[in-house]
């Protein structure tokens, strides 16, 4: 490993970051394969029971209840011992493509909302002065804790009088109410590190707040903001509990989710159903982690002071 | 020191033509907003366009409601805020940045949890006391076992997951496929709880002594000349297995948080140590983690609360049999299941208290980092 | 709950039997002493004869449905939920399927997954359906107590149910002094499912007697063939739950129906000694050594659908018995993967099938252990159309379909018996015309917090604990029983 590309005099800019410059100069080469070896140690061990339930899911329920998912690896290319019918029976349900684009409907707003407002009151938070700024952000920090199920029931009734029930703003909105504590909580605790001189030198410059919040925070934060993006993503896009009470299973407005479930069966029948819609709805949250990934790139703080 | 600042006082030429400009702007993305939503919520409109288009164009339209439409509104709101008088600028500009993260918090959890605290000392069998839920929840054999349950739970779970995903952070930073590695921490975080359940399921099968074992901690036992383990029915270890679930679904939270706290810690501090001297390790210790207190504490504390919430994990497992109820887990029964609000909304404000000392911890570390908390 | 007076007795699906013409009608339709309200006796043969054919324009005997019928309410929408999904949902669809033809009433059904808990949300969300399926009785009537339930009884011709249906359903659908439902299918829990061919083989005999049971799992053992029973109670939120099923049948069987209806009604301790006797019945069984598959441990860390796995091992069934409701055949292996049901591996009826759980007190007879799911009206859907569908519902047209696709047995007893013709049908109209008397699920009937809540832990307790501290765990169960 060649580790010395990276000199850390050279703030590397947001466009050319490659791989290597995320790599720690000076890095001692006798360590490395230490390095790996747990890494693949951990890595192994996570993955374990995940691999073992896709590789059940590829096999006929017989075998499944009879013989360790391992034995396949006695005879790996005997191809006959495996099935695609559970991903054949979830991809060809019907109302699943519907059920894909309600998820995507109600995944994106329901992620880039919480944030612009988490982002924005972060901001607000950390860098302006106003009566009352430690109090109200100890409510809302506070109210990480409460619990998601204590709201359904009142918040239905508030829908119900609104006509708000199965339409996507209710679900955008119940999902930027429930995750905007922890979206604040994690965006505050960011942004409020940003080095102060950034904004002396942005104010004098004759920026107002609102333009050195979109020209400096929103960029310095993009570490923050891509990792809680992530996990918003995920919840959402998982999320079955919320979905079913704001939105319901009708095939307009049901997310796949929610259509994964039925297809499962009121007694939970069909789980091995449910784990090939698991590994079939997995594919998006894989796709959004790696896109964002490439905002985790050392130096973006240190190069934009400079820069 | 955050907030300390203030901005040069903008002097806005007022123009008249500009602010006419900047009202009808407004003007044109709220009207905009309304016809998306009504778009969205009209059963017939996009029904001509046939099952595949209409859904297309519902989603555009979705999106462009959702995304666009929030940033619009934000642009629209702060441009007329800027016509105001500077003094007035300044007073009101924080609340267009705070307030509507506020209100849709007060409404969707403020409003809902001063109901429930309320409930829970109002909702008593007649001629009872106040306080009656709460003699009722701690004079509860199974409810104080609940309790001791979380304090398991709350020691063991953050611990674990931070450890994890701290040292996996700290080492993939120095690989090549750093991505490629972090995939399969995150992995666990992909898949639904449900399918969560079925997977940990199967990790923990037992079958009878002498039948083939299908899973696959039974297997290794029993590889080893041991009996199988009925791990989710042997006190303590069941709830002991519970935990190692919930470690595995938060180590890919707290590597991603806290990876990105590596990556923003800056390189010349890095460097430095190592000019001193300091190998890999030392580095690690006395350089990077220091700089990252914050994003641990952080971590930390959402897995806590995340832990004090815990229930779908114990209710598709267990449901709090064998002695590994949480307090989560009892509120949804009663909640849910008994129609019990009274105390399940007890259960709920209990919940809340025993998040207090963490918060503390949190606002004291704020406080440290000079933040005025 | 306990101001009713309603007494569940059910002497049989009596016209079914006399429309057999097996002989039966004389002999069963029994013990006119056990039934409370007038007019639950089975006397209804001769209305069975005139039939109610709704689809053909005829009088229904129901005036909105009549209504409907002739096209009055033709465009109006009904909103109708269950928790039937996917093959369940499609049979109920083709239930639906005339009223919609013949009324041009466009019936929206939604099977909802999480049941419960999503019909509980959309109530207290002001969300409710028109109609909605509830299967426990006990949810009714907090439903109705918190006034979200229409009181039918002033325009649904009650008495014409109360003629038709098996005795005992209606009564559970009356709560302080008004009617709130309407049943529309029922489950029958008193079968033992085993293995046939391995059974005949080994050249076993179906017991008729509790002793014969007791025996031939004795001679199972003794013949090296494994154990006899195989049992499971692990069912995700819901542990617990079969073994509160066997409870409820052998108490059926010891301390009678009578008894039994006491005992839910909490009008005697939850841990009578007559209750406390079933259990140590029960523990002969279930605790006997070698008498379970895996035994206690295996019990509690199976799940109810991976009972029967041993039972259809490739080497020969590893157990012979599971006591199982008939819906549990979709869950054997080979089975569950497929939607198909002529491609299942081991088809009902053929790879096996089952036999009634018998008696054990002569002086009892033959109670068989039932459920049921029934039809309410929230406030919202108290209109005409609405009203309609319900008595469609329970008209022998309104569950035809499904009764002819297998599977479903109707509280109704004017259903012509000719429709009963797939298994596992044919099998459980005799049972049920043999049945001396017929309990409905007690923990579906006590408040949720024993019969879904201490009722199902204290049974994963007693298993836990292999059978020891009986008393202790019953006692903490009577302990526990709500207040009020």
């Amino acid at each position: 490993m060649t580790a010395e590309t990276a000199s850390a005099g050279a703030a590397p800019s947001l466009a050319n970051v490659s791989q290597d410059a995320t790599r720690v100069p000076g890095e001692p080469k006798s360590r490395s394969w230490l390095v790996r070896a747990l890494v693949l140690v951990i890595a192994v061990a996570w993955t374990v029971p995940t691999a073992g339930l896709l590789i059940s899911s590829l096999r006929p329920e017989v075998d499944v209840s009879g013989t360790g998912w391992w034995t396949i690896f006695a005879h790996p290319f005997e191809l006959t011992q495996f099935t695609v019918a559970n991903y054949e029976r979830v991809l060809t349900a019907e109302g699943l493509f519907g059920a894909f684009i309600n998820s995507l409907i109600v995944t994106i707003p329901a992620t880039v909302i919480p944030i612009t407002l988490a982002a924005f009151a972060a901001y607000g938070f950390a860098w302006t002065r106003f009566r009352g700024r430690s109090f109200l952000f100890a409510i809302v920090v506070g109210l990480l804790v409460v619990p998601l199920q204590m709201s359904l029931v009142p918040l239905l009734r508030l829908y119900g009088n609104y006509d708000l029930v199965g339409t996507f703003v209710g679900v955008w909105l119940a999902h930027t109410g429930f995750g905007l504590p922890l979206a604040i909580y994690l965006l505050y605790n960011y942004i409020s590190q940003l080095p102060k001189d950034i904004f002396e030198s942005a104010y004098i410059d004759g920026a107002t707040p609102f333009t050195a919040f979109t020209r400096l925070v929103l960029p310095l934060s993009f570490p923050a903001i891509a990792s809680f993006a992530i996990f918003q993503f995920l919840w959402v896009w998982n999320d079955l509990l919320v979905s079913l009470v704001f939105l319901g299973t009708n095939p307009d407005v049901a997310v796949l989710t929610a259509r994964v479930s039925q297809l499962v069966g009121s007694r939970g029948a069909a789980w091995h159903l449910l784990t090939a819609g698991a590994f079939v709805s997995m594919v998006v949250p894989l796709i959004v982690f790696l896109a964002l990934q490439r905002f985790f790139v050392r130096g973006l703080l240190a190069g934009s002071v400079k820069g | 020191m955050a907030g300390a600042l203030e901005p040069q006082a903008q002097v806005n030429s007022g123009s008249g033509w500009l602010i006419l400009r900047d009202l009808v702007l407004a003007a044109v993305v709220v009207i905009l907003i309304w016809l998306g939503l009504g778009i969205l919520r009209s059963e017939t409109m996009l029904s001509g366009l046939g099952p595949f288009v209409g859904k297309l164009v519902q989603a555009l339209v979705a999106l462009a409601v959702g995304v666009v439409g929030i940033w619009a509104l934000f642009i629209v709101v702060n441009s007329l805020v800027e016509y105001l008088p500077a003094r007035a600028t300044n007073a009101i500009r924080p609340f267009v940045f705070v307030l509507p993260a506020i209100a849709v918090v007060s409404l969707y959890l403020v409003f809902p949890a001063v109901g429930t605290i309320i409930q829970s000392f109002t909702e008593v069998p007649e001629g009872e006391g106040l306080l009656y839920n709460y003699a009722q929840a701690f004079s509860d054999p199974k409810l104080l076992l609940a309790l001791r349950n979380n304090a398991i739970w709350l020691v063991l779970a953050p611990a674990g997951a931070l450890l994890i995903g701290l040292t996996f952070a700290g080492l993939v930073d120095r690989i090549k496929r750093e991505a490629l590695a972090k995939i399969f921490i995150f992995l666990p975080l992909c898949i639904s709880g449900a399918g969560a359940a079925v997977i940990w399921r199967f990790v923990y099968e037992w079958r009878p002594p002498g039948r083939p074992q299908i899973g696959i901690l039974n297997a290794i036992v029993t590889l080893f000349g041991g009996d199988p383990i009925p791990w989710l029915q042997e006190i303590p270890t069941n709830t002991l297995a519970l935990v190692v679930v919930m470690i595995w679904l938060q180590a890919g939270f707290a590597m991603v948080i806290l990876s990105a706290a590596i990556k923003g810690v800056p390189t010349e501090l890095v460097e430095a140590a190592r000019i001193d001297g300091a190998g890999e390790f030392q580095t690690f210790v006395r350089v990077v983690l220091p700089s990252i207190r914050g994003s641990m504490i952080t971590v930390f504390t959402t897995i806590a609360i995340a832990v004090l919430k815990v229930f779908d994990i114990v209710y598709v497992t267990t449901n709090g049999n064998f002695d590994t109820d949480v307090i989560a887990n009892r509120m949804f029964n009663e909640m849910f299941r008994f129609r019990n609000f009274g105390f399940a909304t007890a259960l709920a404000v209990i919940l809340f208290l025993a998040v207090v000392p963490i918060m503390v911890v949190n606002v004291r570390n704020l406080r440290q980092q000079g933040i005025g908390v | 709950m306990r101001n009713r007076t309603w007494l569940l007795v059910v002497v049989c699906l009596a016209v079914i039997v006399a429309a057999c013409g097996d002989g039966g009608a004389g002999t069963t339709t029994a013990a006119p002493g056990t039934t409370a309200a007038p007019g639950t006796t089975a006397g209804s043969a001769t209305t069975a004869a005139a039939g109610t054919t709704a689809a053909t324009g005829e009088p229904t005997g129901y005036a909105e449905l009549d209504q409907a019928m002739a096209g009055d309410f033709a465009g109006t929408t009904v909103e109708i939920v269950a928790q039937w999904v996917e093959g369940e949902a499609e049979n109920f669809n083709a239930s639906l399927d005339p009223f919609r033809e013949a009324t041009g009433i466009d019936v929206q059904y939604e099977g909802l997954t999480d049941y419960e808990l999503t019909l509980q949300t959309r109530v207290d969300g002001n969300d409710a359906p028109d109609l909605a399926q509830i299967a426990q009785p006990g949810k009714m009537i907090s439903y109705a107590s918190e006034g979200q339930l229409v009181d039918i009884s002033p325009w649904f011709n009650t008495d014409k149910l109360v003629e038709e249906q098996v005795g005992g359903f209606f009564e559970l659908t009356q709560f302080d002094g008004g009617v709130y439902g309407v049943y529309y299918k029922t489950d029958v829990k008193s079968i033992v499912w085993y293995p046939v061919e391995p059974f005949e083989a080994a050249g076993y005999t179906i017991p008729t007697t509790w002793d014969e049971m007791t025996a031939l799992s004795d001679q199972i053992i003794a013949d090296g063939n494994g154990n006899p029973w195989c049992i499971g109670i692990e069912s995700e939120a819901a542990d617990g739950w079969v073994a509160t099923d066997w409870i409820e049948d052998i108490v059926l069987r010891t301390a009678g129906v009578d008894f039994y209806n006491q005992w839910w009604k909490h009008e005697v301790p939850f841990n009578s000694p007559e209750v406390l006797a079933a259990a140590e019945e029960m523990a002969s069984i279930w605790f006997a050594p070698d008498y379970v598959y895996g035994g206690n441990v295996a019990i509690n860390a199976t799940n109810i659908r991976d009972v029967a796995n041993p039972m259809f091992d490739p080497a020969g069934p590893q157990c012979w018995f599971q006591k199982q409701a008939a819906w549990i055949p979709e869950f054997w292996p080979g089975n569950r993967d497929v939607s198909d049901r002529s491609q299942w591996a081991n088809p009902p009826g053929e790879a096996s099938s089952f036999f009634y759980l018998p008696g054990i007190d002569p002086a009892v007879g033959n109670p068989v252990l039932g459920a049921g799911d029934m039809f309410v009206m929230f406030t919202d859907g108290d209109r005409p159309e609405v009203r309609a569908l319900l008595e469609y519902l329970a008209t022998p047209q309104g569950a035809q379909a499904w009764i002819e696709l297998g599977g479903f047995i109707s509280p109704n007893t004017t259903v012509p018996v000719e429709w009963y013709t797939s298994y596992p049908n044919t099998e459980l109209v005799p049972i049920l015309n043999n049945a001396d008397s017929f309990g409905f699920d007690a923990s579906d009937l006590m408040p949720a917090e024993v019969g879904a809540g201490s009722f199902w832990t204290g049974m994963v307790d007693w298993v836990a604990a292999n059978g020891e501290g009986t008393e202790e765990i019953f006692q903490s169960i009577e302990d526990g029983w709500p207040a009020g």
